[in-house]
């Protein structure tokens, strides 16, 4: 049982509970006590931010098959040093997460790792390949709450139909799409439009989303079923996503912190780091992912965090993998771009890194509310202090699209069931 | 001037004149018995060729070896390349060999800017995937310039695959920098997305376009596109943007017809077209010796050791080419 811990002083936002005030907080016995007393570590944290612990819905943990790009312990340590306490583990591994035994195999490896709770999102498809269901139901007895193919859409619409219908059996059970027209994205290597035509390099259109995006939506609606969005990428999407909330169709929305902060113009040199999928979009369609962010249509700030190796990157643009690192830069970019310049309100910014993708993944131990009794995942920190992002990361990889700026907002403490994952900016395992 | 050529971005309108006038004294070179100056000597220059490309390769082939300069061919067959090492190895390598320049055809855009992160010679972009291929822009405005005695005012249409052309981008950027009117021509498939921004036209209608011209610049058009849905059929393409005899017809007296080939004679320009007075495509290979040999002058700054160019930052634009030197 870990030792009790009283932090002093800090400004508690806790959205869950609307709670925004300064005040002690005791942590004893893995969770939150009635009130503060005496504790054997007393932690000053005046000028600091507590908040419920962070929780990623898509961070790609790379094991089993591509260790030297991530495991689930280098992945937890790194989300447990960027303030989160719950991560959602996507099944794009080798072999692909379509079954039990491997949804058993993560959770030990994260158990064992101790740093962050992983919840390990199971394929759709068997292989990820499309065309026939994976075993949904052994898979959520095994503790799947998320379902995705991530990397690429379900294909066949009646597939996908027939996927949303059969997890209404299962309480809290959701269907995560990545949304790509897999024709119309072909060969495109990042955002279509003025900045691919110059730099010769092929495009994907906005509209590859877009149109998987109105498909999904209309299949939600005719199944009743419950659909999440990933990493939208145009203020289209957003656009057609509040029109089906409006609507009262259930469906949730997640955006990373990098279609947040960066867009097409950043890749002009040719930066492989820059390289994600979806692709950066214009900064028109940033500013409509942004409001959508503010105005709660999208719900959750997720990170698509997709370690890969340094030489995998280093090479020609149209040979290089696509993705970004970010369970590192996930609350310094969001606090940096939007809370500071007051485009995102600091509660709205911990709400959509912490309660909403709490509340959307069932993760009830995370997210908050911070009241008497409940579990102590929280993360304390600066929102001033600055810093360059730079390696040495946690992750094992280095290719974050954030490398080389200077970010505020640090992590000083996590804490995980009432044990000090990270202390003073330094994990703890 | 940049140590580097990537991109007509990296040239302002005065190096572009500079680089042409440069090329003027070069090209008498080619016209002597012994067509060598000793400009270049002892600089190695390797022609790193990741696509094959015979003809832009002899081309800078000669014009560094009329300079004198040592020439390593470095093709993907046959090399370490075929056994896959990576660009940065082989940069590397060529590096530690004490490459003096670079010259790199590759078909993935941007590869020769990624490349200057690993050599500390000069880099020239000797085409680029789908992105520029800035020497050939260079020869074509010299050929233009040549012919038609200025660039300014020059009204040019660039007509045929606009997307996928490396050709066509680093040309409307040169011309739009030297003040040109340039109308991109083609099926509404093989347009760029938002060229316009470049500062041209765009049109769909050749027939419209040509009574206008000073220039009329055809580019090739590969078979590739019509199984990729870009256009029906390789006749309806060339009954719709080819350059047939009726519409050369249509042309001003003085204009010209140009081509950076190879061509596809029966596609894009009809034969007879292609061998008429009025087609510059001969002289545009010629003039790419010149032109070459202009940049390889200007970027490896003629004389002097590598060092002192290091600390000067930039290489020294010669004042005059030493006339038959």
């Amino acid at each position: 049982m870990p030792e009790s811990v009283l932090f002093r002083g800090a400004r508690v936002v806790d959205p869950a509970s609307g709670t925004d005030e300064v005040a002690d907080l005791l942590v004893d016995g893995g969770v939150i006590a009635p009130s503060p007393g005496p504790a054997a570590t007393m932690l000053d944290c005046d000028g600091l931010v507590l908040a419920p612990g962070l929780v990623d819905l898509h961070a790609h943990l790379r094991q089993p098959g591509r260790e030297d790009k991530e495991t689930v312990e280098s992945g937890c340590r790194a989300a447990a040093l960027g303030g989160f306490t719950a991560v959602a583990s996507m099944a794009n591994t080798d072999p692909v997460a379509d079954n039990a035994a491997l949804i058993h195999e993560v959770l030990e490896l994260a158990r064992a790792a101790g740093t962050c709770d992983v919840f390990p999102v199971g394929a759709i498809t068997r292989g990820l390949g499309g065309e026939e269901m994976a075993e949904l139901g052994e898979m959520v007895d095994a503790g799947v709450r998320l379902f995705s193919d991530d990397g690429r859409s379900v294909p066949n619409a009646r597939l996908l139909r027939n996927a949303l219908t059969y997890v209404r059996a299962f309480e809290g059970v959701v269907i995560a799409e990545h949304c790509e027209d897999a024709s119309l994205a072909e060969g495109g290597q990042m955002h279509e439009g003025l900045t691919s035509s110059s730099l010769g390099l092929a495009g994907q259109p906005r509209e590859a989303e877009e149109v998987v995006v109105a498909r999904d939506l209309a299949i939600a609606r005719l199944t009743g079923g419950r659909l999440h969005l990933c990493h939208l990428s145009s203020a289209g999407s957003a656009e057609l996503v509040r029109r089906a909330k409006a609507e009262g169709l259930r469906v949730t929305a997640e955006v990373t912190p990098h279609h947040l902060v960066l867009s097409e113009e950043d890749l002009l040199t040719y930066d492989t780091n820059m390289k994600t999928n979806p692709p950066l979009r214009s900064g028109e369609d940033r500013r409509g992912l942004r409001a959508a962010l503010g105005d709660g249509t999208i719900d959750a700030v997720a990170t698509d965090h997709a370690p890969h190796a340094v030489e995998e990157k280093e090479a020609e643009f149209d040979q290089a993998p696509f993705g970004t690192i970010g369970l590192e830069t996930a609350l310094a970019a969001v606090l940096t771009h939007l809370v500071e310049p007051g485009e995102l309100t600091l509660a709205r910014a911990i709400d959509a890194l912490s309660t909403a993708p709490a509340r959307i993944l069932g993760a009830g131990d995370h997210g908050g509310p911070i009241a008497p009794g409940r579990p102590a995942n929280l993360v304390v920190f600066d929102s001033s202090a600055e810093w360059a992002v730079e390696p040495p990361f946690a992750s094992k990889s280095r290719n974050s699209a954030f490398l080389g700026r200077r970010l505020r907002g640090r992590v000083v403490h996590t804490m995980l069931r009432g044990e000090l994952v990270v202390a003073d900016g330094k994990a703890q395992r | 001037m940049n140590r580097h050529l990537l991109s007509i971005h990296d040239l302002s309108a005065e190096e572009v004149v500079r680089i042409l006038d440069t090329a003027e004294s070069f090209r008498e070179v080619g016209t002597r018995v012994i067509k060598k100056v000793p400009a270049l000597r002892g600089r190695t220059v390797v022609n790193l060729f990741y696509e094959n490309s015979t003809r832009t390769r002899i081309s800078f082939e000669l014009a560094a070896k009329r300079l004198s300069a040592d020439v390593i061919n470095f093709s993907t067959g046959g090399s370490s390349v075929s056994k896959g090492e990576s660009l940065k190895d082989t940069a590397l390598t060529l590096q530690a060999m004490g490459a003096d320049a670079i010259v790199i055809r590759h078909s993935s855009s941007g590869a020769p800017l990624t490349l200057t992160r690993w050599v500390r010679g000069s880099v020239l972009n000797a085409g680029d995937g789908t992105h520029e291929h800035p020497t050939q822009a260079l020869l074509d405005l010299y050929t233009m310039r040549d012919r038609l005695g200025r660039l300014e005012g020059l009204r040019v249409a660039i007509v045929g695959d606009v997307l996928h052309s490396r050709v066509a981008r680093s040309l409307s950027f040169a011309l739009v920098k030297m003040g040109a009117e340039v109308t991109l021509v083609g099926p509404p498939t093989l347009i760029p997305p938002d060229a316009a921004a470049w500062g041209v036209q765009v049109s769909h209608d050749i027939g419209a376009v040509l009574p206008k011209l000073d220039v009329c610049y055809m580019l090739r058009v590969q078979r590739e596109r019509q199984r990729q849905q870009y256009f029906p059929s390789v006749r309806e393409y060339a009954r719709l943007f080819g350059l047939s005899r009726e519409r050369a017809g249509l042309l001003p007296d003085r204009a010209l017809v140009m081509h950076p080939g190879p061509m596809n004679r029966g596609v894009e320009i009809d034969s007879d077209v292609a061998d008429l007075p009025r087609a510059a495509i001969e002289e545009q290979v010629t003039n790419g010796i010149a032109v070459r040999m202009s940049l390889l002058f200007i970027l490896l700054g003629g004389s002097g050791s590598q060092e002192d160019e290091q600390e000067a930052g930039a290489v020294r634009l010669p004042e005059e080419v030493p006339a038959g030197a």
